[in-house]
């Protein structure tokens, strides 16, 4: 019964195609201005890993409910190269982008739960959900 | 979202666009306070004024409140960075908790005992410029004999403080050898090369006092030449020897030479944290070190170390750029 859609990652303008999107999907959902923005700039910062280092992948958004709580799951993956250090990626202050971007730390703050499944030359899995409160 | 933030946040807006006084803007600023205790991201406080603002003023125009959705998501960076923040600054504070330990840990490995030799009055002043000291003391005591080991790691903190044990368990094994200063020297220098990154050296000098023949020898790796105040003459000379940095040539060789001590004498032994004592006119000069020491000399050794500490510490208003380390050995008259 869960409702999902998905955006391929190919461009850049597919970030622009993902944030609405998860936009549209998170006032649906019910969620205020600002949590909406929230998670728009998590799937804005997924969605630009992956069209900076894997080249291409994929959004996808997921309602989901859990013991009676409703929320939005998005799940970003590739087949990229992969995270070769999980616990530097993880840390505050390292941004292999060397811009402004969040970050992980920075998209798992925007985020109520946050896992991240990647292996070396086969790529990675970002799923990051966030409750109704 | 507490809301009782909110309610409070709008009363206190609402006072402000009636009054448009200084005392309402303060008790604002005041408030703002609260926003920072609750960790409120700035985003949250832009929704929080949205929020007040339709209730106030619901026949603004459209484009105001699209602009403050706007304002939203700039914000949404500022308050990614401002935790980011928060949270780098909770490391930091973890991590001085842990250098206070290291700096325990430290001061425990490198204990050294002062000497007791009849005749030989011992004073030692070690300050580090940072945290972990880079310079390193090392007192060998043997019968009717006293040797001393200053070192100073190039470079500074932990990793300096990290080079240090490893010269402690070093000069450990020495005791039952060959303590000429000379083969010390030799012998030091063979483990540092051995175990040290190649872009860490060491300069240390090392004395031994002969309380039998009141004769001091010495030998140097590159390092400060020591002072010797002949009290007779009241005149200083500068005690240097040839020989390497350690951990620069796995054969090095060093030469030794020697000075009798007189009763009133003395030998400063120091690092360059001292020699090389920065004021706002630029390095002090060796005069000034000679001068200062000549003004204690009738002090006991530790006196006199002391002084000179406070002395060229006062200069740089206490902030040292380096490691500050003296040892004094004087020879006693009727004190000792």
């Amino acid at each position: 019964m869960n409702y999902r859609s998905s955006v391929d990652i190919i461009t850049e303008w597919d970030i622009v195609a993902a944030r609405q999107l998860g936009r549209n999907e998170a006032k649906k959902a019910g969620f205020g201005t600002v949590d909406q923005a929230r998670i728009t700039t998590a799937i804005s910062e997924l969605a630009r890993n992956i069209y900076l280092y894997a080249g291409k992948g994929r959004i996808e958004i997921e309602r989901v409910t859990d013991d009676g709580m409703f929320g939005i799951k998005i799940v970003a993956s590739d087949d990229g190269p992969g995270i070769q250090d999980l616990r530097k990626v993880m840390e505050d202050g390292y941004t292999t982008s060397g811009g402004l971007g969040a970050g992980m730390p920075g998209v798992k703050r925007l985020m109520d739960e946050f896992k991240v499944i990647s292996e070396p030359g086969k790529g990675t899995t970002i799923t990051a959900t966030k409750w109704l409160h | 979202m507490p809301q009782e933030v909110g309610r409070q946040y709008k009363e206190i807006m609402k006072k402000y666009l009636e009054s448009h006084s200084e005392e309402d803007l303060y008790v604002g600023q005041q408030f703002s306070r609260r926003f920072i205790e609750k960790e409120i991201a700035p985003e949250d406080v832009i929704s929080i004024h949205k929020t007040a603002m339709i209730e106030l003023h619901p026949e603004l125009r459209n484009e105001v409140w699209d602009s403050f959705d706007f304002l939203i998501e700039m914000m949404i960076h500022y308050g990614l960075t401002l935790r980011e923040h928060q949270s780098l600054i909770r490391k930091q504070e973890a991590i001085q908790i842990e250098m206070d330990v290291a700096t325990k840990v430290q001061d425990t490995i490198l204990k050294t005992k002062m000497p007791i030799v009849d005749g030989l009055d011992v004073g030692l002043v070690s300050q580090p410029a940072r945290q972990m000291n880079g310079d390193y003391i090392y007192f060998l005591n043997g019968q009717n004999e006293s040797s001393v080991a200053v070192a100073d790691v190039i470079g500074k903190g932990i990793p300096a403080a990290l080079c240090m044990s490893m010269i402690k368990y070093g000069m450990d094994g020495l005791e039952n050898d060959n303590s000429n200063p000379r083969n010390v020297l030799e012998i030091i220098n063979r483990i540092v090369e051995k175990s040290v990154d190649d872009s860490m050296f060491i300069s240390m000098f090392y004395g031994k006092y002969d309380g039998e023949n009141a004769t001091f020898s010495y030998a140097s790796a590159g390092h400060e030449p020591a002072l010797h105040f002949n009290a007779k003459t009241g005149t200083f000379s500068e005690l240097d020897a040839k020989g390497l940095l350690l951990g620069v040539k796995t054969d090095a060789v060093y030469e030794e030479r020697s000075v009798m001590m007189q009763d009133g004498d003395f030998i400063a032994m120091m690092t360059d944290g001292v020699t090389e004592t920065r004021t706002e006119e630029g390095f002090i000069e060796m005069e000034m070190i000679q001068e200062i020491l000549a003004e204690v000399q009738d002090e006991p050794a530790q006196q006199m170390a002391d002084h000179i500490y406070h002395k060229l510490a006062g200069l740089q208003n206490y902030r040292l750029s380096d490691d500050f380390t003296i040892v004094i050995f004087k020879k006693g008259t009727e004190k000792v």
